[in-house]
């Protein structure tokens, strides 16, 4: 059974994390999409999104649903597991004052799922406040220093020189992470998910990208540049992963497959200057590699690839 | 034609303690209509009219009726699962358990239980278990495969913080597998879990197993009713609830239970902060007080702050825990509390908050302090629960800020030795639950058990304030301690000003509740060290005689 796609959203109260699930929702194209916050009691999802709600799980367009974890998050999951229409990518979105490793370690005590990344939001107006702030700050910066992507949310809403203050600010604080500036957290959802359309699709349908969702208009925020990279079998897996976790070339994102000199096929998946290689199972006609990557138009150069 | 005026029934009573300083001490109590109609002599109380004089308590002792200002229902919950505490505890039903000493008479206690139990599936569940005193030797799912290998197997710790687990129930869970990584799942050499699980993370996804479920922590029928038991063995006539969810089906089991002629206590739930915005839980709260009754009192918030001092859980200011372990989590934003105090102080909503280390505590005290600029309100009554590494300067803020404290004394009995060697270390773990600093600086206080964390009975907790003593028989922080006059007064008339019914209960003068601890010993003449000791035979409430 393919391990269900888990992915944590985590930042400080306000940053805009819901704005976030609400914008994933929005490109959910037909996936099943299951949401998960610890409680319902500002729940931010957009109401045009609601269709109603069965018991403690509201039912979403598009056959997405969302509940809320409490206390119980493994049991929460499983039972999301146990549903007829099971869900095919599921989000976590923290507390404002979660620790979203903190939930990503416990999240992956239920069997069957794979977290694939942590996604943490900063609100580019407080969150330089929020992480000195005397009673939150080592809150906020582990909460930042968890993520493997660091949306800076609300960029048009600050000066291009805070803005560019806090881009230097930040990777002192997570320094693992791929920072994108955004406004109304409008990002692809291939950029948090790594994935050009789900894990099924991939295996069953070879890697048919989905179309990049629309670019930001303002300046502040930064935009994407998506490239296809196909590898012949034999690749060299440590030079592989050292280039594609090498820092400043502009990548945020990398997924796919590739084949080693043994035949073996691997899993890889990028995130920030992290690189995880999974050994995969053998796939049917794939005898080539191919990596799916998203980089920061203005640093990223296909080119060099 | 005018009804027949009710009776006037006076008891008589070998003394009477009124916690009422004008009148300190008597020897009869004139009750009517399940209140008080006025305490004295039988000569002050007799111009009252025709009455009927009881002397079942002529040789008995009468204090106000206990007020428990910090428990759960889970008290009465918990008993229908195994004790495997290490000191001896009286059940609802007055059977004594022995406590367990070593992790065999654990096993042995729950063998027992599993005998007794039928339908293949049904999990074996213990609490209270406390293995610090049992060494080294640490619990593995190796000891409780000896109860089960079939059933799920587990025992809570008392602090609650803490589960142990059999293979059986590892299984169940999905958790008996290699490659888990986290930091509340130690693993053992063969690379599987040991059966420990620490923290609610790791102890949630066994809860399920081992039916452990929503009505455990809320207090379903049977649980209120075994509390309602405990409360009269303890002297208790008013309890709190602190941490409700009230829910529709929860309130109406309250309002029914409490409702009945033969419930035994006052019970006061809290509201607790969660799941819920702040806007949400002020009009809650606001809507719930509309709900009250004599028995059942509702309309106040509980929030908290911060996790367990002992579960390295608690925020601690500088320099943090003594054993080096990172600084403890926040359960609550601090916009969120702000909020949730200024919206309470516009509706008049009492909030009580959950602070266990220092940081928290100040971080509550600021934001009352915004909170109150925004809404000015005289005698609020927001209050501190825990406390318990609060110090002196704190303490003055507290009371500039008109804000009260309810202090975990019983805490130092069970955990002071940790504390000291551990936690806080030696001068701080002194200053843990400082009554003396409260009264001194003169902040509102109370003390409680948090019960089921420790067991409910105030004169136990009025003991842990006045001798400070722990289990291992250190006296901890002896500056601390307080008089026997002042720690009776903390467990009546304090906890019932944190819970704002000092005006009803709290102690025996005229117009109050029909409220008596029953007491076979003094406990103003025995030795302050015997304190624990004193019998109780039961308790008056609203005028009902219940005898434990």
């Amino acid at each position: 059974m393919t391990p269900l796609p888990t992915h944590v959203i985590g930042g400080y109260l306000g940053a805009g994390k819901t704005t976030l699930v609400n914008q994933l929702l929005r490109q959910a194209a037909g996936e099943r999409i299951a949401v998960l916050v610890n409680d319902f009691g500002d729940l931010g999802i957009d109401a045009d999104l609601i269709i109603g709600q069965d018991g403690e799980v509201l039912s979403l367009a598009g056959g997405c649903v969302c509940c809320s974890f409490g206390s119980d998050l493994v049991g929460t999951l499983a039972s999301l597991q146990r549903r007829a229409q099971p869900p095919q990518r599921v989000l976590i979105e923290t507390s404002g004052v979660g620790l979203p490793a903190a939930v990503s370690r416990a999240a992956r005590l239920a069997p069957g799922l794979h977290i694939e990344g942590i996604v943490v939001v900063a609100d580019a107006l407080s969150v330089r406040a929020q992480g000195t702030d005397r009673y939150m700050g080592d809150t906020v910066r582990q909460q930042l220093a968890d993520a493997d992507l660091l949306l800076l949310n609300k960029a048009d809403a600050v000066l291009p020189e805070t803005l560019a203050g806090l881009r230097a600010w930040l990777p002192t604080l997570a320094p693992q992470a791929a920072l994108v500036a955004c406004v109304q957290a409008q990002v692809p959802a291939d950029l948090v998910y790594g994935t050009l359309g789900s894990a099924r699709d991939e295996t069953a349908r070879g890697w048919r990208p989905t179309p990049m969702a629309p670019q930001p208009s303002s300046q502040a925020a930064d935009t994407f540049v998506c490239h296809r990279l196909d590898l012949p079998p034999g690749v060299d897996l440590a030079a592989l992963s050292a280039r594609l976790s090498a820092p400043h070339t502009g990548l945020l994102r990398a997924k796919g497959w590739v084949l080693d000199a043994q035949g073996q096929r691997w899993l890889v998946q990028t995130v920030g200057t992290c690189t995880q290689l999974t050994p995969a199972p053998a796939a049917d006609g794939a005898s080539t590699g191919r990596l799916v990557m998203i980089g920061l138009r203005d640093h990223f150069d296909p080119k060099a690839w | 034609m005018s009804s027949p005026a009710p009776a006037i029934l006076i008891y008589a009573a070998g003394k009477i303690i009124t916690m009422n300083p004008s009148r300190p001490q008597a020897t009869h109590v004139a009750v009517r209509d399940g209140r008080i109609l006025g305490v004295g002599t039988l000569a002050d109380l007799a111009g009252w009219g025709p009455h009927t004089l009881d002397e079942r308590f002529a040789a008995q002792v009468l204090m106000p009726g206990l007020v428990e200002g910090h428990s759960h229902l889970m008290a009465g919950t918990l008993w229908r699962y195994t004790y495997c505490g290490c000191f001896e505890l009286r059940d609802p039903d007055g059977r004594l358990w022995p406590g367990a000493a070593t992790l065999d008479a654990v096993v042995a206690a729950l063998r027992e239980a599993e005998a007794a139990t039928s339908g293949q599936a049904t999990p074996v569940v213990g609490w209270g278990f406390d293995p610090i005193y049992f060494g080294s030797q640490r619990c593995t799912r190796a000891d409780l495969d000896r109860v089960s290998t079939q059933r799920a197997v587990g025992v809570l710790h008392a602090s609650g913080h803490i589960l142990n687990v059999n293979t059986a129930a590892l299984e169940l869970a999905g958790l008996l597998r290699t490659e888990i990584a986290h930091p509340g799942i130690p693993l053992g050499a063969d690379g599987l879990p040991t059966g420990e699980l620490k923290g609610p993370d790791a102890m949630g996804p066994l809860f399920g197993q081992l039916g452990l479920t929503r009505s455990f922590l809320s207090g379903d029928e049977a649980g209120i009713r075994a509390f309602g038991q405990l409360a009269v063995r303890a002297g208790v006539t008013t309890a709190t609830d602190l941490a409700a969810t009230l829910g529709d089906d929860e309130l109406s089991t309250l309002l029914r239970l409490t409702a009945e002629p033969g419930y035994p206590v006052r019970l006061v739930p809290l509201l607790r902060l969660i799941g819920i915005t702040p806007k949400e839980a002020v009009a809650r709260a606001v809507q719930l007080r509309e709900r009250n009754t004599e028995q059942l009192r509702l309309g106040r918030i509980k929030v908290v702050a911060d996790g367990s001092i002992q579960g390295f859980s608690a925020r601690l200011r500088w320099p943090g825990y003594y054993n080096g372990a990172p600084n403890g989590l926040w359960y609550t934003a601090p916009e969120t509390i702000r909020e949730c105090y200024t919206l309470a102080l516009q509706h008049g909503v009492q909030v009580h908050t959950h602070t266990n280390g220092d940081e928290a505590t100040e971080l509550a005290l600021d934001c009352l302090q915004a909170a109150l600029r925004q809404h000015p309100s005289p005698d609020h009554r927001f209050t501190l629960q825990h406390c318990q590494l609060a110090d002196a300067a704190q303490f003055h803020r507290m009371r500039a800020l008109g804000i009260g404290v309810n202090l975990f004394a019983n805490h130092h009995f069970y955990w002071g030795d940790q504390h000291r060697a551990t936690t806080v270390g030696p001068e701080r773990a002194e200053r843990m639950n400082a009554c003396r600093t409260a009264r001194d600086t003169g902040v509102p206080w109370a003390i409680h058990s948090d019960a089921p964390i420790t067991p409910l009975g105030p004169l136990f907790t009025a003991w842990c304030a006045v001798n400070r003593l722990t289990a291992s028989g250190r006296v901890l922080g002896a500056d601390e301690c307080v008089s026997v006059a002042d720690a009776l007064q903390a467990i009546t008339l304090g906890a019932a000003r944190s819970l704002h019914l000092d005006g009803e209960i709290g102690s025996i003068e005229c117009g109050k509740r029909a409220d008596f601890c029953v007491l076979d010993d003094d406990p103003e003449s025995i030795t302050p060290e015997r304190l624990k000791d004193v019998r109780i035979w039961g308790t008056v409430q609203g005028g009902r005689v219940f005898q434990a």
